[in-house]
């Protein structure tokens, strides 16, 4: 259950950008996960709904985004994708590779409700 | 309603940190070694018997990573070596904060290899840089062909693959060169060992390549 300690670092990264006064404005966080990260998503949401609970963040919505897992290939050109991580080009099998995405685990923006009343 | 863009690595606080750890054994010329695997694959017994054959020719130290108890580390200290142990109460896997917390009761200038064994864990160590020179996965066969498969970040950041048990192949379900194709597919660029740590076959080969990747560092 690392999905709680990867939450609490969200949970960081807000505050650092979101002064104190304004942390019930944050109405979400949008958060890109890599297919391959190996982060449940739901896992995720959970655990920061649990730790924001009794908190100035406690109806801050995390919001996942899916990055898939895409390789290119050096060999034939080629640009694939595939669900299982394989760092081998989907079209000609080479592993002369590079990966583009789907490792990724980043807070990419926050959303802020200026209608709450900040305290 | 107002959006402010933060583009940022969740884990980027841990790879601070982690890369803090790299420049201090850069600077002591300390090779750091994290072992992972699920638990139960053979790592203490592994190191056990990598201390038992290399610990006369280079200086080791180690670090034990459980959850609770400092068992392994009374195994590890049996060998003679220096060992700290580091218990996560609870937590899955090692930070790099902890790693750099245990630095202070490591001797660095008397260290030439720095063994982590991490937590027993298939997932969440994959993510955790400490700040070593290389990751080395473990995996047994009585765990099965398809672990890679079913967790490749694990082996995606490994440099070597140590497949142990194989004195029980004739008994278990799992092809060999099956795991070892699994394994590829995610990480074309692994290191393949075959080991046993109770007939000793392969040890000398891992041993050596082991001693190899220290003294090249050097």
């Amino acid at each position: 259950m690392h999905e709680l300690s990867i939450a609490q670092n969200i949970i960081e990264i807000i505050q650092q950008h979101v002064p104190e006064p304004k942390w019930k404005q944050v109405a979400a966080v949008r958060v890109k996960i890599g297919a391959v990260a190996g982060i449940v998503p739901d896992s995720l949401k959970f655990s920061f709904q649990a730790i924001t609970a009794e908190s100035a963040l406690c109806h801050t919505r995390l919001i996942t985004e899916y990055v898939p897992f895409r390789i290119h290939c050096h060999t034939c050109k080629a640009t694939t994708e595939n669900e299982e991580g394989f760092a081998m080009c989907g079209e000609c099998e080479s592993t002369d590779i590079q990966v583009l995405s789907g490792t990724e685990l980043n807070v990419v923006e926050l959303e802020l409700d200026e209608t709450i009343r900040a305290s | 309603m107002s959006i402010i863009t933060v583009e940022r690595k969740v884990l980027e606080k841990n790879d601070e940190l982690a890369a803090r750890n790299r420049e201090i054994f850069g600077t002591h010329g300390v090779f750091v070694i994290n072992m992972v695997s699920s638990p139960g694959s053979g790592k203490t017994s592994l190191l056990e018997r990598t201390l038992e054959y290399i610990k006369d020719s280079i200086q080791i130290t180690v670090i034990e990573g459980d959850v609770q108890t400092d068992l392994d580390a009374q195994r590890v200290a049996r060998f003679g070596v220096p060992v700290v142990q580091i218990i996560t109460n609870g937590g899955c896997h090692l930070e790099a904060q902890l790693v750099h917390d245990a630095l202070g009761t490591i001797n660095l200038e008397g260290t030439q290899l720095l063994i982590i064994e991490n937590v027993g864990n298939l997932v969440c160590p994959a993510n955790y840089d400490l700040g070593e020179t290389m990751k080395i996965v473990v995996a047994s066969t009585t765990e099965g062909d398809d672990k890679p498969l079913k967790y490749p970040g694990m082996f995606r950041n490994a440099s070597a693959l140590i497949i142990n048990k194989t004195d029980l192949l004739p008994y278990v379900n799992c092809n060999l060169a099956e795991l070892k194709k699994n394994a590829l597919r995610i990480n074309p660029a692994l290191h393949v060992f075959e080991t046993s740590c109770t007939t000793k076959q392969g040890i000398a080969e891992w041993c050596q390549w082991l001693k190899e990747q220290v003294v090249k560092k050097k």
